[in-house]
């Protein structure tokens, strides 16, 4: 099949993600660079772990003093719930339904912006309520590194999937843009994943102490 | 009418290389920059070998030789033996395996810009307030109060460097996995191939750590972090164990491929299959497995404590097994073999006995007890040099030798490349085997002068003599090259008349498209098959048809340099310089903004019409 072929429901391939050698390779070659991020946040995961609540002295606060459960747990919805909606426009995708592919990638750009706007607001309550900055401690270095890595993963994931719709707003699914969104959704729920990882070993972890 | 043959201007040559996403073209580009660099590295060598060659010298102070040491290890793994092995990979990997190209040829010309602009901004530290100078493992206990900008240099050229070899990484697995021919069967890939594949694997998971180390060095010295400041809670083991996750696959990285090399050379010049190549194989994979499974035997001094020394030795020791298997499998293809001694087969002969005792005194390093003794001595230093310069670096000066026909389509002089060889093998031995005993005797590495009376002055200066030796030899092999370039007499598609692997049946150097028609593999060593059948080359395994090629494209280079110039900005925005914030800013959005472009962009690239392709075989014949 090539990829500027013009298709129709009938013709539609049951995985458009792979039915091309292009797309292939792009969807092989983003799982192995899915792979090497698994490490990077291994990396900074352990990092953290060696770091926590490592404080020059008694006046700065700890995990357990400054992870609140109810903004966490809303922002841990707010990005397990878009992941799910971006299974639905996947599905759509494969399914040759554009315009619902699009409402579905909407409503998870949506989430994912919440999602961000949560992190900045936590971010900036720390800063204020406890003095807990970038460059307070070495504990507040790797928190904030490996947060906010991940908050940059996920700009960076909301940059991606606007741009393709905006770029293929018109012109709707063809074999050419099909594995675009199907590895930048790939993309968006390895953050999710990523998440998961970071709301037990980060905040649940830290609030029992 | 075909692109290739035409004759284009100097202006017209270098925009071609800029933008061109050809396998063959970007490994023309990495042998030359990682040949540049080496040289610098080579340089470097020199000027240690200089200032130690006789005690009490003062050719250089002690700060330049801090910085030259550092520079001299981190640009010769980094900026030298990599990029010479990915030159080879390029240039070979998607030959052997019957592709077209690879299987991302944008991916494939953006990883050769990162490595590149990651180079020279780490190479200007020279000229801009001097270099790094906390050795090339960088250790944050030192690094993060190094004064000036050096290690800054090293922090951000390393990591856009780090970054280009990581997506070529992932660009040479994906290859491997999805492009090979019809019939090229897992089992059926040259041994380079293999070792390609391992070593990309390897690079995949290993470069990672080393990318968050170098983040979070940036972090402390440029934006106020306290991961290595003890006194805010932090901890410099922290660096010790990232750099090392990275730093001894690392070396498998470097070692596997050049293993591959040997291994092609030595059923070529032996005119026998190799030895156990499934055992090869397995060697190969379980190098690589074992290879992330060592890192801590180079903190044995650091205090991880008797069970974690002992785990780590006995780990260490079990990758000599894979190790020997490889060796005796090469003996064994030499055994009974028609042995032709060609300059490749001499590096190739020269590399058992050099690498193996690299291997005993690894043996003898893994040992976490006796470790004590040799540790931060000469020892070690003649340790590493004996399986990197043993070991790769012969094996880059081999496959110079032996694939330079297939990509430049000359032939570099036997006779001149023999000289080489033994001027830069007696060198080898003569500056290193007496580094051992220094180390026995005494000797801390990285000090940069010893008094006279203390039994070190012999050892040094044989040691620089047997450097002035290697430096003529590269000298030489520049020689040669010119001489080669200059008489341009073309050779056809098998020069070394014994090739047994897919490069060999197509010209040299090949049509940017490589195969006409893609060819049916039909066992190990399918050239070789071939011809045994007495043919004179591959079957096709398709019809003359259209064949599909990518665009050129000059975003790459801009990708690139966005980093670069960002880099700037990031650096001097300690210094509370007005520019260094917007400075960064630009870098970043042309960064990003070319990433954009890319990705909104539609690129098909295009079709060389099958009638094209018929009527230059017309031309050929006529």
């Amino acid at each position: 099949m090539q990829a500027e072929e013009k298709l129709t429901y009938e013709t539609w391939p049951a995985s458009p993600e792979r039915s091309t050698l292009e797309a292939k390779n792009k969807f092989l070659g983003f799982w192995l660079f899915l792979g090497g991020e698994t490490v990077l946040f291994a990396s900074l995961f352990a990092t953290y772990l060696a770091l926590k609540d490592k404080v020059p002295d008694s006046s700065h606060h700890l995990a357990k003093d400054i992870f609140e459960l109810p903004l966490t747990l809303t922002a841990t919805m707010l990005l397990l719930t878009s992941s799910l909606t971006s299974v639905y426009a996947m599905y759509h995708m494969k399914n040759f339904a554009f315009k619902k592919m699009m409402v579905w990638l909407s409503i998870t750009v949506l989430l994912g912006l919440g999602f961000l706007g949560l992190e900045i607001y936590e971010f900036n309550h720390y800063v204020h309520e406890f003095h807990h900055t970038f460059t307070s401690s070495a504990f507040a270095s790797a928190f904030y590194s490996l947060v906010g890595f991940h908050g940059a993963h996920v700009t960076f994931g909301l940059g991606w999937i606007l741009a393709l719709m905006f770029r293929n707003y018109k012109r709707g699914l063809n074999l050419y843009n099909a594995p675009k969104f199907y590895v930048a959704s790939l993309y968006w729920h390895f953050i999710d994943v990523v998440w998961v990882f970071i709301f037990t070993v980060v905040y649940l972890m830290g609030m029992v102490g | 009418m075909s692109t290739y043959a035409q004759k284009k201007g100097f202006g017209a040559t270098i925009w071609d290389y800029l933008t061109t996403v050809d396998h063959k073209k970007i490994a023309i580009l990495y042998l030359m920059a990682g040949g540049l660099f080496f040289i610098m590295g080579g340089l470097e060598a020199v000027f240690i070998r200089i200032q130690l060659a006789v005690p009490n010298n003062d050719f250089v102070s002690a700060g330049a030789f801090n910085e030259i040491i550092t520079m001299h290890g981190t640009t010769m793994i980094f900026l030298a033996a990599m990029p010479l092995l990915f030159a080879f990979m390029n240039a070979v990997m998607p030959l052997q395996i019957g592709a077209r190209d690879v299987a991302f040829p944008f991916v494939n010309a953006l990883g050769f810009w990162l490595f590149f602009f990651g180079g020279i901004f780490l190479n200007l530290s020279w000229f801009l307030g001097g270099a790094p100078d906390a050795g090339w493992t960088s250790y944050a206990s030192l690094a993060v109060h190094s004064k000036g900008h050096g290690i800054d240099f090293y922090v951000l050229g390393l990591q856009i460097s780090g970054l280009g070899t990581l997506i070529g990484g992932i660009n040479f697995l994906v290859t491997i996995i999805n492009m090979r021919a019809p019939g090229m069967t897992y089992m059926r890939m040259p041994l380079f191939t293999w070792t390609t594949f391992v070593a990309s694997a390897m690079i995949l998971f290993a470069f990672p750590p080393l990318t968050v180390g170098l983040t979070l060095m940036m972090f402390d010295r440029l934006f106020g972090a306290n991961f290595f400041e003890v006194a805010m809670g932090g901890n410099t083991i922290i660096w010790e164990h990232l750099f090392w996750i990275f730093g001894h696959p690392e070396v498998y990285i470097l070692i596997l491929p050049a293993f591959g090399i040997f291994s092609e050379i030595f059923s070529t010049f032996s005119r026998k299959r190799l030895f156990g190549y499934s055992s090869m194989v397995f060697a190969t994979v379980l190098i690589g497995f074992l290879g992330f499974m060592v890192w801590a035997h180079h903190m044995f001094t650091t205090g991880l404590g008797p069970v974690a020394n002992a785990i780590f030795a006995v780990a260490t020791m079990a990758i000599g097994v894979p190790t020997g298997i490889k060796i005796f499998n090469w003996l064994f293809t030499m055994w009974g073999g028609s042995v032709k001694f060609t300059t490749p087969m001499y590096y190739a002969f020269a590399f058992i006995p050099s690498f193996v005792m690299g291997g005993v005194t690894g043996v003898m390093v893994a040992t976490a007890a006796a470790d004590y003794q040799y540790h931060d001595t000469y020892f070690v230093v003649a340790h590493f040099h004996y399986v990197i310069v043993g070991g790769v670096v012969l094996a880059l000066l081999a496959g110079t030798h032996y694939w330079w026909p297939k990509m430049f389509g000359t032939m570099l002089n036997e006779t001149l490349g023999k000289i080489t060889f033994w001027l830069f093998f007696i060198g080898f031995h003569l500056t290193f085997f007496i580094q051992h005993f220094l180390g026995l005797w005494g000797m801390p590495r990285r000090v940069f002068t010893y008094l006279p009376g203390q039994g070190l002055n012999a050892g040094n200066l044989i040691s620089s003599i047997g450097a002035a030796f290697m430096s003529v030899a590269v000298l030489i092999l520049l020689f040669n090259i010119i001489m080669t370039q200059v008489k341009n007499v073309k050779v056809g598609n098998d020069p070394w008349e014994d090739g047994r692997t897919l490069e060999w049946s197509i010209p040299s150097p090949p049509p940017f498209y490589n195969f006409k028609q893609l060819p049916l593999v039909r066992g190990l060593d399918a050239y070789w098959l071939e011809k045994m059948a007495g043919k004179k080359g591959l079957t096709p395994a398709e019809p003359i048809g259209d064949i599909h090629m990518p665009n050129s494209s000059f975003i790459p280079f801009m990708i690139s340099l966005g980093l670069f110039i960002a880099a700037f900005g990031a650096m001097y925005h300690v210094d509370d310089k007005p520019w260094a914030l917007p400075v960064l800013i630009i870098g970043l959005v042309i960064t990003f903004g070319s990433m954009l472009v890319r990705s909104v962009k539609d690129d098909h690239g295009f079709h060389i019409h099958k009638e094209e392709l018929v009527q230059e075989e017309k031309g050929a014949k006529a």
